[in-house]
């Protein structure tokens, strides 16, 4: 079991042409996963990768039965992208794209809320998410785990693929990179939400860093609403004040938002909190083995 | 990027919103000549990209050019937390009224840009927030319905300005909200906006955060940017377009992933901890998920030109770059730097994890790079580069 991406799940690319979307077609499908079809308004009606371009995301929809879109165009053309996602009402739309401005970012948010919600929007500057031995929608790798019952939802994609890859003889569930802008589509506490409710996740690890207060949000959501244990692991406890880490939204300023406070916040709640990302993987693995 | 306050009067002026007449000085005599060409009383304000300067005294009144120039003389060099003063601005005194607080800017949590006014503006904002929070009206913005006149009077009202500021006030908010949206900024502050002796509602102060990820629309900002104040590391980095923070430790680290590096930087310091010293990183770099040889010869370059770097940690996890091409990526900059005279001089722990780490590491061992050293795990390893550290310090 997984969430919000199943081994029936079909995978359109939009931005598939270009040079990230056709790296990242080829190793979706050579992990398995049922990538059926590109978009590119100006190459409609052409063959890329073995499959077929079509001219809009509705048209995708209805000649292949899509129901997830993976964006890779430029951050330019992301907020028109992900914008015509939301039209056509696909379920899920991974937003892959890094750069995209924030003014939108926040437009395409309303406009989708404004549309009824009807579409997940995942990221955007996020890896996209794993069902290991599922599907794999976006630009995690596919063979540093194997299929299993932790679910994962992050802020970062290497600090996933690290603990992916140390829990690898455990397994995930799904893996969810959620991106580090500072206005993303799916929040730590919808994934913890959707793992909650999945009887295919028995144990989730979360993982923050610096920055905004969502890791506090999730705290108290988990407080209220998370009966599976959780473990969790937050990045830039020695980070400088006011510098800008590589992510948009990890910037300190003032005491909220700094590591700690994430960290009291969690442990208050129950959580337990690695000081390493190896910790973290340590607790997990002692949490599975008593269950 | 964060402006300057006169930086961001500029920006407000060619939106139409009125500010003080003001001219940047750099020097005692710039600020003398500016004072006499204003006439009058003039305010000179410390131009410093940080906030709680008119506390540390970085904003004074002057009666005259003389008084400026001797103003300017205690102004300029100050430091205030940190940032030193290289420049001031010399504006027009302004007979104020009455003070108010007005931004725009992102809600991160509610991922909508929100309005914040309230009459009670000036220094102690913060402080009214949080002890009267009823007196600071927070107005959530869609993007998608942006402002109006209508909507700008309704947020002033909110704010409890008084009657005779709401249609100054709505005038400066729907200027300001065109600003914001126009030039791309995540935040807009003047704090205060003032309703001056004559009866005109205008921005004394201002502060504007541009968003980077929209350079590709905004050309002109990249001439906002000071580069005065860029730490040469820092600026060198950016020209090779690295992701790359100087930090003041000894530990030079490289990475890949924006968050494995702020993890790994942690990891560091706790290692430091037990050593002589407790060395700690010497910069943040991320390098990228692809870790690609020139990447990796171009952030080496930068390490190792920062004299402070005692000992150097590499740490990648390899995801779409398998191990073995970052370690391939490892031997050529170490040839790429050989071959321009710029050998890595200082001890080099690296730690690869994921794919085909087993043959990256083979290629690195088989290289017999000097001063190379493998360590399996994040954690050894970063004990063994803080170690290498404190005896090289």
């Amino acid at each position: 079991m997984a969430i919000w991406l199943t081994e029936n799940s079909k995978i359109i690319v939009q931005g598939m042409t270009g040079g990230e979307g056709t790296k990242h077609t080829r190793r979706m499908l050579a992990s398995g996963a049922a990538v059926v079809g590109g978009v590119n308004a100006r190459k409609a009606g052409t063959v890329h990768e073995g499959l077929p371009v079509f001219g809009t995301v509705a048209e995708a929809m209805k000649e292949t039965g899509a129901d997830v879109s993976v964006v890779f165009v430029p951050p330019a053309f992301t907020k028109d992208a992900v914008k015509e996602a939301i039209d056509a009402e696909i379920p899920l739309c991974v937003v892959i794209t890094e750069g995209v401005p924030i003014h939108d970012t926040t437009e395409f948010w309303a406009y989708a809320v404004a549309k009824g919600g009807k579409t997940r929007i995942i990221g955007p500057n996020c890896p996209g998410i794993a069902s290991p031995g599922a599907s794999n929608a976006g630009i995690i790798p596919a063979d540093i785990t194997s299929a299993g019952r932790i679910g994962l939802v992050s802020k970062s994609g290497t600090l996933t693929y690290q603990l992916m890859y140390e829990l690898r003889d455990i397994g995930f569930s799904s893996a969810v990179g959620i991106g580090g802008d500072p206005v993303i589509g799916t929040t730590h506490i919808d994934a913890l939400q959707a793992f909650q409710d999945d009887p295919g996740t028995d144990a989730i690890v979360m993982i923050g860093e610096i920055g905004g207060d969502a890791e506090e949000r999730a705290a108290a959501y988990i407080e209220q609403h998370v009966t599976k244990p959780v473990v969790a692991y937050v990045a830039g406890f020695t980070a400088p004040e006011g510098k800008t880490m590589g992510h948009a939204g990890a910037i300190v300023s003032g005491s909220a938002g700094t590591a700690q406070a994430k960290k009291d916040a969690l442990e208050k709640v129950g959580v337990r909190v690695g000081k390493t990302p190896s910790e973290t993987a340590r607790l997990m693995r002692e949490l599975i083995q008593s269950l | 990027m964060d402006l300057f306050e006169h930086q961001a009067k500029e920006l407000f002026a060619e939106y139409g919103i009125p500010v003080p007449r003001g001219i940047v000085a750099h020097t005692v005599e710039e600020a003398r000549a500016a004072a006499e060409q204003l006439t009058g009383r003039v305010v000179v304000k410390a131009q410093v990209k940080t906030g709680g300067r008119g506390k540390a005294g970085g904003v004074k009144v002057a009666d005259d050019a003389a008084d400026a120039a001797s103003k300017a003389t205690d102004i300029l060099g100050m430091d205030i937390k940190g940032h030193t003063v290289h420049k001031v601005l010399v504006e027009e005194a302004s007979a104020i009224a009455e003070e108010y607080y007005f931004s725009f800017l992102l809600d991160r949590a509610n991922r909508t840009f929100l309005a914040i006014c309230s009459a009670a503006g000036g220094m102690e904002i913060e402080e009214v927030a949080h002890t009267n929070p009823e007196k600071v009206a927070q107005v959530p913005i869609s993007p998608l319905d942006g402002i109006d006149r209508a909507k700008a009077r309704e947020i002033a009202q909110a704010g409890g300005l008084p009657e005779a500021s709401l249609d100054g006030a709505a005038d400066l908010i729907e200027k300001l909200w065109c600003a914001f949206v126009d030039e791309d900024a995540s935040l807009v502050e003047v704090n205060p906006m003032i309703l001056s002796a004559d009866g005109q509602v205008k921005a004394l102060d201002g502060k504007v955060t541009l968003d980077d990820n929209a350079s590709f629309r905004q050309q002109d900002h990249a001439a906002l940017e000071d580069k005065a104040a860029e730490d040469p590391l820092e600026a060198a980095a950016k020209a090779k377009d690295l992701n790359y923070v100087k930090l003041d430790g000894s530990v030079g680290i490289i990475g890949n992933g924006a968050g494995l590096v702020m993890s790994t930087l942690d990891v560091v310091a706790y290692a430091g901890e037990a050593f002589p010293g407790q060395p700690k990183p010497a910069n943040f770099l991320d390098i990228g998920g692809g870790a690609s040889a020139e990447v990796m010869a171009a952030g080496l370059e930068i390490i190792i030109s920062d004299p402070a770097v005692k000992s150097i940690f590499v740490n990648v996890f390899g995801g779409i770059t398998a191990c073995d091409a970052v370690a391939n990526g490892i031997v050529s900059a170490f040839q790429l730097l050989e071959s321009r005279g710029e050998a890595v001089s200082r001890p080099l722990v690296v730690r690869l994890d994921g794919n085909n780490a087993e043959l990256g590491r083979q290629i690195l061992s088989d290289a017999k790079l000097s001063g190379v050293e493998l360590v399996d795990t994040m954690d050894d390893a970063a004990k063994r580069a803080a170690e290498l550290a404190a005896v090289g310090a």
